[in-house]
């Protein structure tokens, strides 16, 4: 009897649930191809999303990095990165414009210029952006701005696998390359990079970090062994380099000094200030290994903190790093996207969520925040997409889409477990032959409760691409109050997704402008009180990955009409506060000298 | 029934480390009572297996990070310990030696990786309960860990993955395991069981690269990574769930390798788990009715005897596999 029991309770256990999860995933299956109207959508979820790409003028598809013939059978995952956008008002016309990059020999790089009625035009020849893929200089991976010279306009630098290119803005009529004048390193395979103030003097700085080892020509090899030595703890990548602003358009080499230098293979940078000290630190998402948190001190040398902060411990393949105050508790989390495929590989994306008790350190928390699992993810972004006064999280996934029905997971999982002297040559890698690797995948679009859960409504709101998404920005294009989404995709097409927000919830933005503090304000915080809450943005460069969003911080505001208080503490230290503002407009706010 | 004897009966090994606990047991009921501080410091200690697999566990997390969290494997450990006092206290009448459901645990809570907690506790108690339940003949049929994590793995993929993790780059941490691992096996005679497997993968890998037209080392690196290796030494050596005769678990090994290489060909993530759970059962059902028959032929008593000559010496591990109250 006792024996019957203990049997039909094991055969419950092992069989019940498996069947419940496919009974209600079938379910899910049904309800993600409802279709339902946007009245619907916004009475449902406040927002409804349409992609107008090629509506408004947006004509662009990336174009992938050559490679050498010895990595021809790996192709598509060695080239799998360089498309990229970042949000900008170029000319200071108080409409936001953007920039994508392409990265195959001879393919051009866009630039959209807004229109101001909704659409754009691309004057990327005309402002000397397009062409920065020619032979021999390598393949763009992405572009980041800030105005480094304190003249009103934002500059930018065009980062590759190869030589990198800074651009100096002259009016939003023209960019003119400073060449070898900066400083910056003759070839390096940057992955990531981004414009702050370390050491508060006024002038932003150049973090730049590399993937591939610094002497790989991926289209022209020494030899075979450039891959990573491990898929959890390699530490063959590129180096680092912080690049100190002297004025002039001059950049000093100081990384030793500041002590930033790694050689992981870093795909994001975030730098905000993690510990509230006023000085801004660095998150740094590392493929293939730990994350790496360094932390300012005093603005002199940075300090390498991750084990102790909680970021460093567990290696996954961090691709993605932005930030943004989950609960309006006034303190920034973290979003690193990894990798997570049903049955092969649950690293999970990690929200690092800060401790709350002075110290620098955080605890995962997506899992129970319902943001872990999102495939193969690449970019995220925060912001509040249906301004209820919360923020959301938008990630992109996919990351080959080769033939449908194939699948190179399983050559995948055999080397990358295999030891260093089999996983770091190519030549061992199995052959891909044109299957996917986590490819057709979708594009979640967590919608923040703001009691800590999130849920994925994109199928739902209007995201319904599947093309292999890497970086994603958001900008309010319209100057409406409302953020619309732009999507750049490996080998695919830019995507811009126009946002429509339910109506009768409220908003308000900031234009920011330091004084003493750098022009750009980059580093720049801003709290909003209203209702009893307060929400914290930082004003960053480089969020997500290969992404800038509009530097204009925007704040939803629910069904409140009115904010209490607006404290803006400059990158300089000083703090400044802005009583009662009206909402539903956006302020530019000048620091007070 | 003595101690060792009640672990032999309702506890049953697992998988990592279970090889060294099962037979160790059976071992220490010849150590002399006078030999105390020596059962200590040998490996016919019971302790040693728990011992060694937390010291494999703790190294490995405290360098390396190989464990999803702390408190997921702690569940695991609770769970398979829960279960087996129920169970055991159930099924046989008395609580059983919990050293064997403690390694369970810790195995579940290596091997297996998932963003959730639920899985952890799932798998361990699966784990436990098809001790119990799945039987012939008063044998469990398979390693429980292995059913455990192989029903995981196929019934739940969008929740539980294997691990995957390295031993870091350096050659260190590996040699470290296959020289632990390998004096261990080679102390509980069963070697030959892991040199055969070994061998036979290594063949099969040559094969499959012929067949597929994939780089051979690509073929051979699962056996460099550490899941492997505690897969080698510990898992298919399992005394509970092989078969005796020396020449059948060469047979057996060489057999699982042969299936995991049509898995793999399959493209199967998971070969090597969904390999011994196919093979191991039918390889004990079939020794199982070899014996019966022979045991008939040669009207021998109605017990099952003992052809382990690996456990020979304890002269129990027949008696203990049937017990009266099961």
């Amino acid at each position: 009897m006792i024996r019957s029991l203990i049997a039909i309770c094991f055969a419950g256990l092992l069989f019940g649930p498996a069947a419940y999860f496919r009974w209600s995933s079938d379910n899910s299956e049904t309800e993600g191809r409802e279709l339902i109207s946007t009245d619907t959508r916004l009475q449902r979820y406040g927002f409804s999303l349409q992609e107008v790409a090629k509506d408004v003028g947006i004509d662009f598809v990336h174009q992938p990095p050559r490679v050498d013939m010895r990595l021809r059978h790996i192709e598509p995952q060695i080239a799998a990165m360089g498309a990229s956008v970042s949000i900008v008002d170029v000319d200071k016309d108080g409409w936001q414009d953007f920039y994508l990059t392409s990265s195959a020999p001879g393919a051009k790089n866009h630039f959209y210029r807004n229109r101001g009625d909704g659409t754009f035009a691309e004057i990327a020849e005309q402002l000397g952006l397009a062409d920065l893929n020619a032979d021999g200089v390598g393949a763009c991976m992405g572009s980041v701005w800030a105005d480094i010279n304190n003249d009103g306009f934002d500059d930018v630098l065009v980062y590759r696998w190869g030589r990198q290119e800074l651009l100096m803005n002259h009016e939003g009529k023209r960019f003119e390359s400073i060449g070898d004048s900066a400083g910056l390193p003759d070839w390096a395979n940057i992955g990531t990079a981004t414009w702050l103030d370390y050491d508060r003097d006024g002038r932003v700085d150049l973090f730049l970090a590399g993937y591939w080892p610094d002497h790989v020509h991926l289209d022209d090899l020494e030899d075979t062994r450039i891959m990573p030595e491990s898929f959890e703890y390699a530490d063959n990548g590129g180096h680092n380099w912080m690049l100190r602003n002297v004025g002039g358009g001059r950049f000093v080499d100081v990384t030793d000094e500041v002590g930033v230098d790694s050689t992981r293979w870093t795909l994001a940078v975030v730098a905000a200030d993690f510990d509230d000290d006023s000085f801004v630190d660095l998150f740094l998402a590392n493929d293939y290994g730990n994350s790496e948190l360094f932390r300012n001190e005093g603005g002199k040398r940075f300090q390498e903190v991750g084990k102790d902060a909680g970021v460093g411990f567990a290696p996954k393949s961090g691709m993605n790093a932005s930030v943004g105050d989950v609960l309006n508790q006034g303190r920034l989390s973290i979003y690193e996207s990894n990798i997570s495929e049903e049955g092969v590989l649950l690293q999970g994306n990690n929200l690092w969520f800060p401790s709350g008790d002075g110290s620098i350190h955080f605890d995962n928390l997506a899992s129970v925040m319902g943001v872990e699992l999102g495939g193969w993810s690449f970019g995220a972004q925060f912001g509040d997409l249906n301004n209820d006064g919360f923020n959301d999280l938008s990630v992109t996934n996919g990351y080959v889409s080769g033939d449908q029905g194939t699948s190179y997971w399983y050559d995948f999982s055999q080397i990358t477990g295999g030891h260093e002297q089999i996983i770091s040559d190519a030549s061992n890698w199995p052959d891909m032959r044109q299957r996917s690797l986590a490819g057709y995948q979708s594009t979640r679009l967590w919608v923040n409760d703001g009691a800590g859960s999130f849920r994925d409504v994109a199928q739902w709101v209007g995201v319904t691409d599947r093309h292999d998404g890497r970086a994603i920005a958001l900008a309010d294009f319209r100057n409406r109050g409302v953020l619309d989404v732009v999507v750049a995709n490996q080998r695919g097409p830019a995507l811009v997704y126009q946002n429509t927000v339910d109506s009768s919830r409220h908003w308000i933005a900031f234009e920011l402008e330091g004084i003493v503090s750098n022009r750009s304000a980059i580093g720049a915080r801003v709290r909003v009180f209203w209702n009893g809450q307060q929400q914290l943005q930082e004003r960053v460069a480089a969020s997500g990955y290969s992404s800038q969003n509009q530097s204009r911080l925007h704040f939803g505001l629910g069904a409140v009409s009115d904010v209490d208080r607006v404290v803006i503490r400059w990158p300089s230290g000083k703090e400044q506060q802005v009583i009662a503002p009206a909402v539903d407009q956006v302020h530019t706010i000048r620091e007070v000298r | 029934m003595s101690d060792s004897q009640s672990l032999q009966s309702t506890s049953d090994v697992s998988s990592v480390g279970d090889a060294v606990e099962t037979d160790s047991a059976s071992d220490g009921a010849q150590v002399s009572p006078g030999g105390t501080w020596r059962r200590w410091l040998t490996l016919e200690n019971r302790f040693l297996a728990p011992l060694l697999i937390t010291s494999i566990l703790l190294a490995g997390q405290l360098t390396f990070g190989i464990l999803e969290s702390w408190s997921r494997t702690l569940i695991a450990i609770g769970i398979a310990i829960a279960c087996e006092l129920v169970l055991g206290k159930l099924v046989v009448g008395r609580f059983p030696h919990l050293a064997s459901a403690y390694i369970s645990g810790i195995s579940v809570g290596i091997l297996i990786r998932s963003p959730f907690i639920w899985p952890y506790a799932m798998c361990a108690g699966l784990s436990i309960m098809s001790k119990y339940v799945l039987r012939i003949q008063n044998r469990h049929l398979w390693n429980p860990s292995n059913f455990g994590v192989s029903a995981m793995l196929f019934l739940y993929p969008s929740a539980v993955a294997s691990l995957s993790i390295q031993w870091g780059n350096s050659l260190w941490p590996m040699l470290v395991v296959w020289c632990l691992g390998a004096m261990i096996i080679s102390r509980l005679k069963r070697f030959h069981i892991c040199l055969t497997y070994v061998i036979s993968f290594i063949a099969f890998a040559g094969a499959r690269s012929w067949l597929t037209g994939s780089p051979f080392l690509a073929n051979v690196s699962p056996l460099t990574g550490p899941m492997y290796q505690l897969f080698v030494f510990f898992m298919i050596t399992d005394p509970k769930t092989t078969v005796r005769p020396k020449w059948g678990q060469c047979l057996v090994a060489f057999l699982v390798a042969a299936v995991e290489m049509l898995l793999r060909l399959a493209e199967f993530i998971h070969a090597p788990y969904y390999a011994l759970f196919l093979v191991g059962p039918v390889a004990l059902a079939v020794e199982m009715r070899w014996t019966r028959d022979r045991a008939g032929r040669a009207k021998a008593p109605e017990s099952v005897v003992n052809l382990d000559k690996n456990a020979a010496g304890s002269g129990s591990l027949g008696e203990v596999e049937a017990p009266q109250s099961t």
